[in-house]
């Protein structure tokens, strides 16, 4: 009955979608007022069913329904309640439910968030956010329905992967799709904008925070994604150049790139077409990121299993929904005019300069993505592109960006120059050179060409970035949110190129074995294995380990590496030991018994990594942080407080 | 004002590669690579295990093998482990691995910790001879017969049903497939 009740509702969120895209587009073209008020209970209606929908997906996985098909696949009775319900992302349909989901709320918090604004520019952002939706509604409901029943009804179901089995995958996908769909507002909003032909420094005021949020909900889920990679395959990196990975970096850079010329649009009237094709594109890479993934054309690490039929649907929906956007682009685009031009050296060159190395950034790992594909379709047999590619492209455009960001914080708008603070930034530069050179050839050994340069470059972002906040904290100068959350942003991006130099070049480590009582020696640290002892868990049964770290004949802490047998799958897994001190990353993992009470160990110690994921969290606190300056607060009209003043006054007797 | 039809332009190219790849690539698994039925590429590369010794096509001329691109970092070359294991204990054709894009020792203990099913690893942390082959996500798996030709090629996860549908058909008897290593 439940899961029936859920193909019911998604249905029925499939008309009202409709209902939503075709009056909120429809209503505002026409002028029609009645058609522009179906809006709202049409965004409130869909929202209820796909959330009854998404609640009974749930419900099959809490109960244990193996009845229905994809529970039976992603869910066993052995599983703890919380990965039951992880499980509902676990694979192919679930994941499209959980999109829907998520796109919905975005679009109730786009509908709370633009009531203040004109009805019919408010109407028209619901019309987008609706098609969007009816293309990812038809296509659940035709290819990829989760609620499938399956007769006879399997006694017990096969069971989430244990690979999946992480607190940080299970989180991982909602962040990132939260990431990704939100992105879907700030192409809502440029589309209001063309059907409308209108487009004014308001607008930019009014979409920035929905893309500002998105960014950072994406920064968090990429960053989420990496450290689980880190963390459950085998502690060998965090960042391979993957299929999927890139295809969750796209819409990142994109996005990135957006927020800095909405800025620009916002301040000064500028670049507005650029921002416009930026908001469509940046979006367009989620979808395009959701075709690679789930059209069986790459397989790769999330990928789920293929399926014929999916792949064409999505292209068509793809090539419907952008082609549209970007017709839609080219007509009304010449429309719009700058409202001024800016010196060489303004502010405005610099984020111009920051937009075309995020788009370069960006158009060569698509390059490198969508090779393969091409190749394919021109016959030219399969191929295939690696990091020997990815480094050193990414690197080249990403160089220039960080070599330039001290200077662009600090340039003026419109007549350009630095305004008095040339001299500072030199002194900063020197500071931070000297940082960079101590710490890559005084703190550790073994520097290359590159370490001295990305730690100078880190140490330079972040002293430039310090100048602004010192300075009017000496004047005693307030300052605003949103330049709180840009210094903050900018901050975690210098810690970053910082942290993420110190793990490439120093990273030490080793394979030992070891007898009860032994002590190994790696990165600086002291490592005494102290025995094993066997564990027990719900679904599992195993071994750990315990090993007493040292530094300096200072005790560390104490380690317990192990490993799992999962009984309903035999599979066994490895839990290495990680542990944090000064920044550095401890790991051990348990090898294998060689027999006589002697185990193999993998050591290692990772400088600053941890830093790495800590600078993600930076610079998405900053987004978040600047997205709650009072300048994004909508205040309401004055018609509007009228309306209420006369309401309240109608009920005073 | 043409300059505004570009991006719509640039996407009409894309869409139509998109379109032409999409109809050309997978019936569900099965890749028409237009390696099929071709030579396999040649390597020399480290062998995992010990970087002083190499492994070559050379030396796997002869006999039936499974090349079997995989990399610790890869999730569904994990989820495919078990199953490569079941293969190699079959005996029916000796599994030649191809290290991708890994680091030697996380590779070693791995393969101490979840069993070893591959006869011989070549080591390719570059990537380059997976260009070669035409690897483009891993696990990627190629049979090649005796006469260095790839037979067929399989993309993602070898599944039992993958196995039995795929691969033991276009296998000889069970004699001459283990003939010699």
């Amino acid at each position: 009955m439940i899961p029936e009740l859920g193909n019911f509702a998604l249905i029925l969120a499939l008309l009202l979608a409709a209902v939503q895209a075709f009056f909120g587009i429809a209503g505002p073209a026409l002028g029609r007022e009645r058609w522009i008020a179906a809006v709202t209970p049409a965004v409130a209606g869909q929202f209820v069913m796909v959330a009854t929908s998404m609640g009974c997906l749930v419900a099959s996985f809490v109960a244990n329904d193996f009845s229905v098909l994809y529970v039976a696949h992603n869910s066993n009775s052995a599983l703890p309640l919380f990965y039951r319900i992880a499980g509902v992302w676990g694979a192919h349909s679930g994941s499209l439910l959980l999109w829907i989901f998520l796109l919905n709320c975005w679009t109730v918090a786009a509908a709370f968030g633009t009531a203040r604004l004109p009805r019919e520019f408010s109407a028209r952002v619901m019309g987008v956010l609706g098609t969007v939706s009816l293309g990812f509604l038809l296509y659940t409901v035709i290819t990829s329905d989760p609620f499938l029943r399956v007769i006879p009804p399997w006694p017990d179901g096969a069971g989430l992967n244990p690979i999946l089995q992480d607190p940080g995958l299970a989180i991982h996908p909602p962040m990132l799709y939260t990431g990704y769909v939100g992105l879907s507002v700030a192409f809502a909003f440029a589309g209001a904008a063309l059907l409308e032909g209108k487009l004014d420094r308001e607008w930019a005021r009014w979409a920035r925070p929905w893309t500002t949020a998105a960014w950072a909900f994406l920064t968090c889920g990429i960053a989420l994604g990496s450290w689980w990679a880190y963390y459950t395959l085998g502690w060998g990196g965090f960042w391979f150049w993957d299929p999927v990975e890139n295809a969750s970096f796209m819409p990142w850079l994109m996005a990135t790139a957006l927020i800095h010329s909405l800025a620009v649009t916002e301040k000064r009237g500028l670049f507005k077409s650029w921002t416009l094709l930026l908001a469509v594109l940046a979006f367009s890479l989620s979808l395009v990121g959701t075709f690679l993934v789930r059209s069986g054309v790459l397989i790769s690490v999330h990928s789920f299993v293929a399926s014929p039929g999916r792949g064409e649907f999505l292209l068509t929906f793809l090539i419907i929904m952008i082609g549209a956007a970007l017709a839609l682009y080219a007509w009304r685009a010449p429309m719009l005019k700058s409202e001024s031009g800016f010196e060489l050296t303004a502010r405005e060159s610099f984020l111009l300069f920051n937009n075309i190395l995020l788009v370069t950034a960006c158009g060569t790992v698509f390059a490198g993505e969508i090779a393969p594909i091409v190749s394919l379709a021109l016959g030219l047999g399969k191929l295939s592109v690696g990091p020997p590619y990815f480094d050193p492209t990414f690197l080249m455009s990403m160089l220039p960006l960080l070599a330039l960001l001290p200077l662009g914080i600090h340039a003026r708008w419109k007549r350009g120059g630095l305004g008095g603070r040339g001299r500072i930034l030199l002194i900063a530069l020197a500071a931070a050179a000297v940082i960079g050179c101590a710490v890559a050839f005084g703190v550790f050994t073994g520097a290359g060409v590159l370490s001295p340069v990305g730690m100078t470059l880190g140490a330079w972002i972040i002293i430039s970035s310090l100048i602004e906040p010192i300075d009017r904290l000496r004047r005693r100068i307030s300052m605003s949110r949103s330049v709180l959350g840009m210094t903050i942003a900018h901050i975690g991006l210098g810690i970053f190129v910082f942290a993420i130099t110190a793990v490439q070049a120093f990273t030490a480590e080793q394979d030992v074995a070891l007898r009860s009582g032994m002590i190994a020696r790696d990165g600086g640290y002291t490592f005494q294995f102290q025995g094993t002892e066997a564990v027990h868990g719900p679904n599992y049964g195993g071994v750990k380990a315990r090993i007493i770290v040292t530094r300096n004949g200072k005790p560390v802490t104490v380690m317990y590496p192990a490993k799992r047998t999962y009984w309903v799958q035999h599979i066994v897994t490895t839990h290495s030991a990680i542990f944090i001190n000064d920044g550095s990353n401890i790991l051990v993992a348990l090898g294998q018994d060689l027999g006589n009470g002697r185990w193999s160990f993998r050591l290692q110690v990772r400088p600053l990594v941890l830093y790495i994921w800590i600078a993600a969290l930076i610079m998405a606190g900053g987004g978040l942080l600047a997205l709650t300056d009072k300048r994004y607060r909508i205040e309401p009209s004055s018609a509007e407080e009228a309306a209420k003043a006369l309401s309240a006054g109608g009920r005073t007797p | 004002m043409t300059r505004y039809l570009i991006p719509l332009g640039v996407f009409a190219v894309i869409a139509l590669l998109l379109a032409l790849g999409i109809h050309q690539a997978p019936r569900k698994d099965l890749v028409p690579s237009p390696l099929i039925g071709k030579p396999a590429p040649s390597f020399s590369l480290p062998s995992l295990a010990n970087p002083r010794k190499l492994v070559t096509s050379a030396q796997l001329r002869g006999h039936w093998y499974l090349f079997n691109v995989w990399g610790t970092w890869c999730i569904s070359c994990r989820m495919e482990e078990p199953e490569l294991l079941a293969i190699a204990h079959t005996g029916r054709v000796p599994l030649i691995g191809l290290d991708w894009k890994d680091t030697r020792s996380v590779a070693l203990a791995y393969l101490h910790e979840q069993g070893d099913p591959y006869r011989k690893i070549a080591f390719d942390p570059g990537g380059l001879a997976a260009i070669q082959w035409g690897v483009y996500g891993a696990p990627e798996t190629f049979l090649v017969n005796p006469q260095g030709i790839i037979v067929y090629k399989y993309i993602g996860p070898i599944t039992p049903g993958a196995w039995t549908r795929d691969f033991l058909p276009r296998l000889p008897a069970a004699a001459h497939a283990v003939a010699g290593s």
